[in-house]
């Protein structure tokens, strides 16, 4: 797709901004799980007191290398240097007591112990057996006025905090362990705007001790305010080490995130594919905090994709559009009749189906056979008097198995049993059996590796082809690119770009995914 | 109707379309080789199930062997032995019929607390004197509609008011219990009517009616779990209620009619209960909730829905019965007994817990695939 030099020589900037001394070294650590090499030869180097930045797509290896530092996987093979000394970590435990705390994502707070309890969990200062509450309540005072946060009374109740508060005793934990490197997973991301300016202030605060931070993040402005250095991650592997976090050009960083190895391949247009009227009519469509006023169409053949990163609010409208969640305000038409809100049998006779973003969660029965997986929305059209009828459903499974190249073809085997991409055909294939006319497609590959989407890619234009409206949403740019007729990007609840997919680039809607406030050079 | 609009040309030539007007010849899978498509009434739930079920049939034959052993002197009458297993039959028919209730309860993911106050509300409801003088109809038609109206309530509470099902059922239990205080006046209720009565007594070739009730409730509780949409609904919903919510299936409602089943089988269980003792009280089908619960959980349901077996909670039921006759065929005391009882359910959950573990893992490795 893209035409970036395969093997892009590593980016090695003069380490002028930062003095510190190197704390952490990684030198080609590969990770494996069953089907998927996660990291795939990754050098990272940090140094005390600096703010180094981990970039890359969904997908690129950051959860597993955070996941890696953190004591939680044990790497393949590479080299973990932490303070000069090869380690490593036997299990969480283990990293935190050597000084690495890791904040993520969800934070691991119990809402129910305070602020103190939570900040020593596990250590708390004993004597004679019991712990000594005024000794903690004293840390914990003196941790948070590190944090700039005295305000924060120790003995209040976790679940009472907001977001942001929950997140600085994240830290006063982290602090509590007399930690020297913290890494922080998107910690933007759960924080309104003007509280991320306080974070900055932290990380500033606790950069001026010494601590290193390894920042991840998906805004790049973000990025530049705060980062000292970037690392590139890609495919597992790292594209670029230790580029000036101000100074590097955008485009320079996002090439380096999608200048891809794994080729995508998509089967050609159909070039008679004429798309028919519209099926799906969207208007105004409004979730306050998720999304807001967003219209949209889809005709009868057409394939339109959504792209935006996680929390733009694409997962929230799409099952909105479903009925799965109640609009607020706005409609949503279906060939011009009006859905009901909130009701998504009614959207399911209307000949909506929907392949939600987490497949075995939202999705599938595991532990039950294929076929019933396959029938969950149709058996009661095969039933007659109540009575299901086992052998047409499997036959119907069997013909979907079929055609979708399902791998085992055996449709009684428990749907557990089959590989991510194997179990994707099931979900779709539901919608194949009844009266779908529009699908809704939410990471229809995520977890499934490259032959299978090449198969999955044959199965939604071809379904296009037939006459079916697919709206799709992918974090991978190039899967929407390249499948869809019709691309919107999705930032912060809004549509901010509607366009054909021929006039947009990877770059431009990347650009237009994570920043927008940047400049747009293309 | 069947066919999508896509499927006539998306799908291989050599597959035939399915014809809805002869299903009963063309849903046969011709494609999938060695597809029987035919679940024997055994393996309806699977073949796991079925396992299981087989090794709860152990069981009992190992007690079988144990009592044969104790009183070898009764178990040489073959005559004795026939009239203790229906004794066994009949003393688990009631809480069998419960327990079928329960069973749909809990593999639709809720779980029944007030199964025994449900009981003995709808047992001093059809033994008042106003509810006698409609005779042995009035009766039953009482207990059934107040079982079902208990579970409606129990169901809106949970399904629509989304409390919790364990304190929605638990509170139930306790205001049903006191209902039926309050409408008994704390007295027992004779049953004056002979039909009822005669319900407990009746043999029809020389099995007692009270099993053929059991055996009709459980066999129709079987095929409502694996042979119509009903029940395949329940173990959707227990099983995953976002992936069934999102086929389109309406949770709540289905929720909602699982603990009116529930109630209707607590109904049918009353006049039973009724029948056999010719009275009714507030406090009887005491503690008939843990009885049916751990029947429930030795048949292999798991306690957190989606799986589970008809089958096993009735042979569940069967054991606990069993056990007890035991105990009291070689005279020994209840208390004993119920420490037996106990130790069966702990092993019974030990053991789906190491199978549960085994599967926790898989799913964990399965994750870490994904991410």
């Amino acid at each position: 797709m893209s035409e970036q030099p395969e093997s892009a020589p590593l980016v090695e900037a003069p380490a002028d901004a930062v003095a510190g001394e190197v704390v952490l070294r990684l030198t080609d650590v590969v990770k494996t799980f069953p089907g998927v090499r996660a990291l795939d030869g990754v050098q990272l180097e940090v140094r005390a007191g600096e703010v180094h930045c981990l970039l890359g797509q969904n997908g690129a290896g950051k959860s597993t290398l955070i996941k890696v530092l953190a004591g939680v996987h044990r790497p393949d093979s590479g080299l973990v240097e932490w303070r000069g000394e090869q380690v490593t970590f036997a299990n969480p435990q283990a990293a935190m007591r050597a000084g690495i705390a890791t904040i993520y994502q969800e934070l691991d707070l119990v809402e129910d112990l305070s602020v103190a309890e939570n900040a020593f969990l596990g250590h708390e200062p004993r004597g004679f057996g019991f712990i000594r509450r005024g000794q903690m309540a004293r840390h914990t005072r003196q941790i948070l006025g590190r944090l700039g946060h005295a305000e924060i009374p120790p003995n209040r109740m976790v679940r009472a905090l907001p977001a942001a508060g929950k997140q600085v005793v994240s830290m006063a934990r982290a602090l509590s362990h007399e930690a020297r490197l913290i890494i922080m997973d998107e910690p933007s991301a759960v924080l309104a705007h003007d509280e991320v300016e306080n974070l900055f202030r932290i990380i500033r605060e606790l950069t001026a001790q010494g601590i290193a931070v390894i920042y991840i993040s998906h805004r790049l402005e973000e990025i530049r305010e705060i980062g000292d250095r970037v690392t590139v991650l890609k495919d597992g592997r790292t594209t670029a080490a230790n580029l000036s976090a101000r100074d590097t050009p955008t485009r320079d960083l996002v090439s380096r995130m999608t200048g891809r190895t794994i080729e995508y391949v998509f089967p050609d247009r159909a070039d008679d594919s004429e798309v028919g009227e519209e099926l799906l009519q969207v208007e105004g469509l409004t979730r306050a905090g998720e999304f807001a006023d967003v219209s949209l169409t889809v005709r009868a053949g057409e394939i339109v994709g959504i792209a935006g990163l996680v929390g733009s609010g694409r997962s929230e409208l799409m099952e909105t559009i479903y009925g799965a969640r109640r609009a607020e305000s706005g409609t949503v038409r279906m060939a011009g009749r009006a859905l009901r809100p909130g009701s998504v049998g009614a959207a399911v006779k209307a000949g909506l189906g929907m392949a939600p973003e987490e497949r075995k969660s939202q999705a599938l029965l595991l532990g039950e056979p294929i076929y019933r997986n396959v029938t969950l929305a149709t058996f009661g059209r095969y039933a007659r008097f109540g009575f299901t009828d086992t052998a047409r459903e499997q036959a119907e499974a069997d013909r979907v198995a079929e055609s979708l190249e399902m791998r085992p073809r055996d449709v009684r085997r428990a749907v557990r049993t089959l590989s991510g991409g194997n179990q994707q055909k099931v979900v779709v294939g539901r919608w194949l059996l009844g009266d779908t006319k529009l699908l809704l497609l939410d990471e229809p590959t995520r977890g499934v590796d490259v032959g299978a989407r090449a198969e999955l890619y044959q199965v939604i234009r071809q379904l296009a082809a037939e006459g079916v409206g697919v709206l799709l949403v992918s974090s991978e740019v190039p899967e929407v690119l390249g499948l869809a007729d019709r691309v919107l990007v999705m930032r912060e609840g809004r549509v901010v770009r509607a366009a054909p997919a021929a006039e947009l680039d990877e770059d431009t809607v990347l650009d237009l995914v994570m920043a927008g406030s940047l400049e747009v050079t293309a | 109707m069947s066919d999508g609009p896509f499927t006539t040309t998306q799908l291989p030539a050599q597959s035939p379309p399915v014809d809805p007007a002869e299903t009963g010849a063309a849903g046969k899978p011709a494609a999938t080789p060695g597809s029987a498509g035919r679940l024997s009434w055994w393996h309806g739930d699977g073949g796991e199930g079925a396992r299981r079920n087989l090794a709860l049939i152990g069981v009992l034959v190992v007690l079988f062997v144990i009592g044969a052993a104790t009183r070898s002197d009764l178990y040489s009458n073959p005559d004795w032995v026939w009239a203790n297993m229906l004794s066994i039959l009949k003393l688990a028919s009631v809480v069998g019929v419960v327990t079928v209730g329960m069973t749909f309860v809990i593999i639709g993911g809720g779980i029944d607390l007030s199964v025994g106050a449900i009981v003995a509300l709808a047992g001093v409801w059809c033994t008042t004197i106003a509810t006698q003088s409609f005779g042995a109809g009035g009766m039953i038609f009482t207990a059934i509609v107040v079982g079902m109206g208990v579970g409606l309530v129990n169901g809106a509470l949970i399904a629509y008011g989304r409390l919790v099902p364990f304190i929605a059922t638990l509170a139930m239990l306790v205001a049903a219990r006191g209902l039926a205080a309050e409408i008994s006046d704390k007295q027992t209720q004779i049953s004056q009517n002979n039909t009822i009565n005669g319900i407990a007594t009746t043999n029809l070739l020389g099995i007692p009616l009270l099993v053929y009730i059991l055996a009709a409730v459980v066999a129709a509780g079987w095929v409502l779990l694996n042979r119509t949409t009903f029940g395949r609904r329940t173990v959707a919903v227990g099983g995953n209620p976002e992936a069934a919510r999102l086929a389109g299936i309406d949770v709540r409602r289905h929720t909602l009619l699982l603990y009116v089943l529930s109630g209707l089988c607590c109904g049918i269980a009353a006049i039973m209960l009724t029948a056999q003792a010719t009275s009714a009280q507030a406090a009887m089908a005491n503690l008939y909730e843990l009885d049916a619960i751990a029947a429930v959980i030795i048949g292999g349901t798991l306690l957190s829905g989606g799986r589970g077996t008809i089958i096993g909670s009735l042979l569940g039921v069967i054991i606990f019965a069993t056990i007890t006759n035991l105990f009291a065929i070689n005279g020994l005391s209840t208390e004993a007994q119920n420490m037996v009882k106990g130790g069966i359910i702990v092993a019974a959950v030990l053991i789906q817990q190491i199978q549960f573990g085994s599967l926790s893992q898989f799913f964990r490795r399965n994750r870490l695939t994904t991410s």
